[in-house]
């Protein structure tokens, strides 16, 4: 799925400023632990999270995680902004539910991906 | 203190340059029917001490001046090179780093090895230890090139690499409860070691498991330490901190066991996860902790993709 796709379909503003809208999104992930999605984030997805630090950020730049989308408008501050810009990663924000966000992608056809590989 | 940098200038290029990068492409092959004598004079006229030997187009062995002048030595002038060559022989591909050929002369004594594509196995090239220092110095580009090549002979350069076996070392130090810094450590070494041109794949699983090390020092630790060291084959990262240890250990590793206070969890972590989630992305790890004294984690990620047939 286009990253364009994803913002309008999540009614986002991308508070990175511009990015490359063809950039290709293939898997979803959604959680407020880190944690988790260290254990099971892929590269190349899109991370939706209502939780609102610089590890995020962080976590987003290890697991190779190009875009979040900070859920219940949400947003980053400048700290956490500058960090996303210097490793390229496009911070979303919508004022949509965790819930509805995921479910607005995933009918759209966004794969989730699975803990078990 | 000059000499230092200097020779951690010629490590990075080790891993910086790839094989291709500096081996002799335009190479000169043999037919393993050929006489030794033809050999010698082949080995003559194109001035060169060793040749690989291809039959139709597959590499079939390896043959020296030194076979040649055992020959000559044996009165044994009939031969042919499918006689006298070298067929155990050992290749390297050419997408990988200069330091895998460095290794592999330091460990094997050869003098040169024929390099091969890893799409198709043809071989494609062949290189010697001259090759390697003058492709790093030329990478270099100093001004004074002639200078530096009395500077940094081959031995000089081989010593200073393969001596203790570390290419590099990289150390963080990781303040207790200061979230704001907590994650340096792991993003500083991520990007180091893309720098050097590891695989995405290792890089994210040393980031990952440093991470969650990271996080650990600064949520439960009175502060520690973080050692990564780049060796030939793997990544060794050691996470050390001063107290005030793990009672413990076997329960600590359990996935969902956690004792973290609310404001880790708050944070995004304290779910139990960290110690799992490091043993799921390394390929070996040994925790040791002693209460009042400190922990003592060892990590270890093997280069293994990188390395083709290890």
């Amino acid at each position: 799925m286009k990253l364009i796709k994803i913002q309008e379909l999540l009614e986002a503003e991308a508070v990175t400023g511009k990015y490359d809208p063809e950039i290709e999104i293939e898997i979803g992930c959604s959680s407020d632990l880190m944690s988790e999605i260290l254990a099971y984030g892929k590269p190349n997805s899109v991370l939706l999270t209502s939780l609102n630090n610089i590890q995020v950020i962080n976590t987003a730049n290890v697991a190779d995680i190009g875009v979040v989308c900070f859920v219940m408008g949400k947003i980053p501050d400048d700290k956490m902004i500058n960090l996303a810009k210097i490793n390229n990663i496009t911070l979303l924000t919508t004022i949509l539910t965790t819930f509805e966000s995921c479910g607005r992608l995933y009918k759209n056809g966004l794969k989730s991906c699975s803990y078990l590989d | 203190m000059d000499n230092t940098r200097t020779t951690s200038k010629i490590q990075e290029l080790t891993y910086e340059l790839k094989i291709k990068d500096v081996m002799i492409k335009n190479i000169k092959t043999v037919n393993s029917e050929m006489s030794i004598c033809s050999l010698g004079d082949f080995l003559k006229k194109n001035r060169i001490t060793g040749v690989p030997v291809v039959n139709e187009d597959e590499l079939v062995g390896l043959i020296s001046i030194e076979d040649f002048i055992n020959c000559i030595k044996n009165q044994d002038k009939d031969a042919i090179i499918n006689d006298k060559m070298t067929t155990n022989i050992e290749t390297l591909y050419e997408d990988e780093p200069l330091v895998h050929a460095i290794t592999k002369f330091d460990k094997s004594g050869f003098g040169r090895f024929p390099i091969i594509s890893r799409k198709n196995k043809k071989l494609v090239g062949i290189i010697t230890k001259s090759d390697i220092i003058r492709g790093i110095l030329k990478k270099l580009e100093t001004a004074y090139h002639d200078e530096e090549e009395r500077r940094y002979r081959a031995s000089h350069i081989f010593n200073d690499i393969v001596a203790d076996e570390v290419f590099f070392k990289f150390q963080y130090d990781v303040e207790a409860k200061n979230f704001d810094k907590a994650g340096e450590a792991a993003t500083g070494l991520k990007k180091t070691l893309y720098r050097l041109g590891l695989s995405p794949e290792i890089v994210r699983r040393a980031a990952i498991s440093t991470y969650e090390a990271e996080i650990n020092i600064v949520s439960y630790t009175d502060g520690g330490k973080i050692t990564a060291y780049l060796e030939p084959h793997q990544i060794r990262i050691v996470i050390t901190d001063i107290g005030p240890g793990i009672p413990d250990v076997e329960k600590a590793m359990k996935p969902g066991f956690s004792n973290a206070p609310g404001w880790i969890r708050e944070l995004g972590f304290g779910a139990g996860m960290g110690l799992p989630n490091i043993k799921k992305f390394t390929d070996k790890m040994t925790l040791r902790s002693t209460v009042a004294k400190g922990t003592r984690l060892v990590i270890i990620i093997k280069l293994s993709d990188y390395r083709n047939g290890d």
